[in-house]
């Protein structure tokens, strides 16, 4: 078949090797959450039907599988493919409500007007909380956000694009509820980066 | 479902996935690392899996490295500091065997080192990974043995109980008698069990430039110290922490600052001391350090010992 | 001149070709082969099936082969190669009362539909050693009977249907069931949970647990209601086809104890349950099983919790052998990194020991002297 007339379905531009891969991304992704600022190259290893980004949706299928629902923005659920193709090559459920994901994908940051409606965790459990993977077209070329906390030697930069809006204010309200609290993970093209809760941000200025 | 009919013959290795874990659950563990990093020092439960080996013999840490572990990886595996103890061999061949990975003794050259007991001398670097072998993740167990208990303690920032333990051992010994897994407090939150190194090693962990996972398979429990973090050993304004200091150099090659291992020489109280880290102390040796013991004969240690197992 | 300890690879390579020459025994005694474990020391079979959590006799056969008939080390065997296993499904919840019953005992009723069968029991045996069975006498056939292919009642529903026993705790069917090898645990442990842990839990550390709350560490006065074993299918229900189909049969043993209930304002007064249930032929862990479940019900019965057998955290978290060998054998391990920290503590602690009784023996006598001087 000539590739001209080839219509991927969503059965197709999963992991071709689904071992090598996913470790190759997981790797990437935890050099990323131990260094928060840091940019981490990421294989190119899916590719996903649009708007869902072949990093997002790379990083979703190393973490995600039938034991973690996902929740998808707006943006992702107009789309049935997207939808399609993430129950296929993952086998998550996609779950209406914010507070039972174990990941939530995001497809346009500007739209995301509070974190706190994820699940934050419990002080007991505070791992059982959402990790949000953002879509961002560049991870330099937005407002630089100065960033400090574990992983950091003295003080980090992070500049993603595009973020929710009031970010500084979201941020500063997760950081209050540490141990509790969700986690960013920014899906550049072929690159990740992360702001784990425990990530404080630097007031400019200040 | 007659189970003598079933053909076990074939179920040879060559059906084990790459580090012996199936992807599902590498997956579930990788999810745990990730909490564990964002959380430091707070114990992530996991569904540990049965591996092939006992635990208690650091099932937790071959699940940890199982789960980070690429072809690319060089793998080294120390018990008690050393890379031939018996323990640290049979790890590191269950690696060569199941994930094909190249296996090292010297620590600069490694990507992932996994241990038990201690922290190699050799300053750890950005592109290492320091896996840990947790027998008991807990560090308030031998205060309150409830599981129920001790979650609500870590949930309520309630460590009183861990200071009492610790001021009734300098009332009764005029000494906090923890001489290993001495409790540290991780970012000024969670109270953390440093797995049994002794506390020689407690300095290294804060603000290490490297990435430090720790795996309790038994016990069912995942936790991480990111690079950079403030790992602080719990003390008292009139006691404050020390580290061990021991009164001689290493024997063999004459280092100073670094833990020793006693060997006892005969049955007339002869002793000697010898760094418990053996790369450390072949490679200085192969520097031309040496210790009394070696007198004028320097270059004794062995080469570093880089190698690929036959698949 | 001292030589650091080295050759750890060789080491263990000879110690494993010893370990496999010790295993085979004589050379020129026959080798066991599998059939003969799996149907000659069937009851060794089936523990480790049932504590080894997978039902499978020839490779439950091969571990205790490869084990030296270690129990503990061919159940550890089985685990491990169990956890490798995909999971393609769960089946349906059995229904032990169409089990094809091989033995079946109710001690609460003389008679009972379906009636008593004793089958194949050490019961009433009296254990004189039989020279016999040194060689390999023939034995005579067993006599058989006509299947009836009749459901056999559970007693525990003759009870039920009288309102004399409480009926079964009530699952949410919306919830899934729990899986311990899946999940992390995590207490307090519900009873599907619960239930698993014991199944797979050490028939010995059981057994005492069970033993002692019948000499008075919360005593349940239990009686045996039923004890059966036999042959149960095992259903998948196939979506594609939206019916559910047998894909096998295992062998299971059935416990359910009936214990007493004070019952309390809001109910009236009835039996309580304990269960057990055990793959194969395994009636002694299955009793145990029950009485421990008993025990273990003691908060949602709003009983004190008074005695070990009641302790959740305690017996679910000890009852593992497989971790608990693991744990207690690692002590072998070399540890003497820690030794030397506590060696060096030991030394200077008594040091400091040995100096302040000088000392005060010093003042003691520098004490005395002044006296005589004085005098």
């Amino acid at each position: 078949m000539p590739a001209a007339t080839h219509t991927p379905t969503v059965y197709e531009g999963g992991f071709s090797d689904p071992v090598g891969s996913s470790q190759a991304v997981f790797r990437a992704l935890m050099d990323a959450m131990a260094r928060p600022g840091s940019v981490q190259d990421l294989p190119v290893v899916t590719a996903p039907p649009a708007p869902l980004t072949a990093s997002a949706s790379a990083l979703l299928a190393t973490l995600a599988d039938a034991d973690t629902p996902v929740w998808l923005d707006p943006t992702l659920m107009k789309t049935t493919e997207v939808k399609d193709w993430i129950v296929f090559h993952t086998g998550a459920e996609i779950t209406p409500h914010q507070s039972e994901a174990a990941f939530a994908l995001v497809a346009s940051p500007g739209g995301l007007a509070a974190l706190n409606g994820f699940s934050l965790g419990t002080q007991e459990f505070p791992d059982r909380s959402t990790t949000l993977i953002l879509q961002v077209s560049s991870l330099t070329d937005g407002a630089a956000l100065t960033l400090e906390g574990p992983g950091i030697k003295g003080q980090a930069s992070l500049a993603p694009d595009p973020m929710p809006p009031h970010f500084e204010a979201q941020w500063q309200a997760n950081r209050a509820a540490f141990p509790r609290g969700v986690d960013l993970v920014f899906a550049g093209p072929d690159c990740v980066a992360a702001m784990p809760r425990s990530t404080r941000l630097v007031r400019e200025g200040a | 479902m007659n189970a003598l009919t079933q053909d076990t013959s074939s179920q040879n290795l060559a059906s084990y996935n790459f580090a012996y874990l199936d992807e599902q659950t590498k997956r579930m563990i990788r999810r745990a690392i990730l909490k564990g990093i964002a959380i430091p020092g707070y114990q992530v439960p996991f569904a540990s899996r049965e591996m092939p080996m006992p635990y208690g013999w650091g099932t937790g840490g071959v699940q940890v490295t199982a789960a980070i572990i690429g072809r690319d990886d060089v793998l080294k595996v120390i018990d008690q500091g050393a890379d031939d103890t018996t323990n640290a061999v049979s790890i590191r061949a269950f690696f060569a065997k199941t994930a094909g990975v190249v296996t090292t003794t010297a620590t600069p050259d490694a990507t992932i080192i996994q241990t038990r007991h201690r922290i190699p001398e050799t300053p750890l670097t950005e592109g290492q990974v320091l896996v840990y072998q947790v027998p008991i993740p807990e560090p308030l167990r031998f205060l309150e043995p409830r599981e129920t208990e001790t979650r609500k303690m870590h949930a309520l920032e309630e460590y009183g109980l861990m200071h009492v333990k610790l001021y009734e051992d300098i009332a009764r010994n005029g000494h906090i008698a923890t001489t290993y897994a001495y409790p540290v407090k991780v970012e000024g939150r969670y109270v953390m069990d440093p797995s049994p190194t002794p506390k020689f090693d407690n300095p290294k962990m804060h603000r290490s430039e490297t990435l430090q996972l720790f795996g309790a398979g038994r016990e069912k429990r995942i936790y991480a110290i990111p690079p950079h973090t403030e790992v602080v050993s719990l003390d008292f304004e009139d006691h404050p922490f020390e580290i061990q200091h021991f009164d001689q150099p290493c024997a063999m090659c004459g280092a100073e600052q670094v833990y020793l291992d006693e060997v006892v020489l005969d049955d007339k109280g002869g002793r000697m001391f010898v760094c418990s880290d053996t790369h450390y102390c072949e490679s200085r040796r192969a520097d031309g350090h040496c210790g009394a013991l070696l007198g004028d004969e320097p270059g004794l240690g062995a080469e570093a010992n880089t190698r690929k197992e036959a698949m | 001149m001292y030589v650091a300890v080295k050759g750890g690879e060789a080491a263990i390579a000879n110690a494993h070709r010893l370990l496999a020459a010790r295993r085979r025994g004589d050379a020129n005694v026959p080798g066991l082969t599998l059939e003969q474990i799996a149907g000659q020391l069937s009851l060794a079979v089936d523990r480790v099936m049932g504590e080894g959590s997978l039902y499978d006799p020839e490779l439950a056969a091969l571990a205790i082969k490869q084990a030296r008939g270690d129990l503990i080390e061919a159940v550890f065997l089985l685990r491990a190669y169990r956890t490798t296993l995909p999971r393609f499904g769960h089946s349906e919840p059995m229904d032990t009362g169409r089990m094809v019953v091989e033995r079946r005992i109710s001690a609460i009723y003389k008679d009972l539909p379906g009636g008593q069968l004793l089958g194949p029991t050490f019961d009433y045996t009296h254990r004189l050693l039989d020279p016999e069975l040194a060689g390999d006498a023939p034995v005579d056939a067993p006599e058989t009977g006509e299947d009836a292919n009749e459901r056999v009642v559970r007693v525990s529903d003759i009870l039920g249907d009288e309102g004399l026993i409480e009926d079964d705790p009530l699952a949410d069917a919306s919830r899934p069931v729990a899986d311990i090898t899946r999940t992390p645990t995590e207490y307090p442990m519900d009873r599907d949970a619960r239930l698993q842990t014991l199944a797979r839990g050490d028939e010995g550390f059981l057994l005492a647990l069970a033993y002692s709350t019948q000499r008075g560490y919360a005593r349940s006065h239990p009686f045996v209601g039923e004890i059966r074993i036999g042959e149960v299918d095992v259903e998948v229900m196939i979506p594609e086809l939206g019916f559910t189909v047998a894909i096998g049969r295992v062998k299971l043993t059935e416990c359910q104890m009936v214990n007493q209930f004070q019952g309390s304002a809001k109910a009236p007064p009835q039996f309580t349950r304990g269960y057990g249930l055990v793959f194969g032929h395994a009636e002694r862990k299955a009793m145990a099983m029950s009485l421990c479940d008993r025990a273990l019900r003691a908060s949602e019965l709003g009983e004190d919790i008074v005695a070990p057998a009641q302790d959740e955290e305690f017996v679910l978290s000890h009852c593992d052998n497989v971790q608990a060998t693991g744990f207690v054998e690692h002590l072998k391990l070399p540890h003497y990194v820690d030794f030397q920290a506590e060696l060096d503590l030991v030394r200077r602690m008594r040091a400091e020991h040995f100096e302040a009784a000088t000392k005060a023996a010093d003042e003691t006598a520098a004490t005395d002297d002044t006296m005589e001087a004085a005098e």
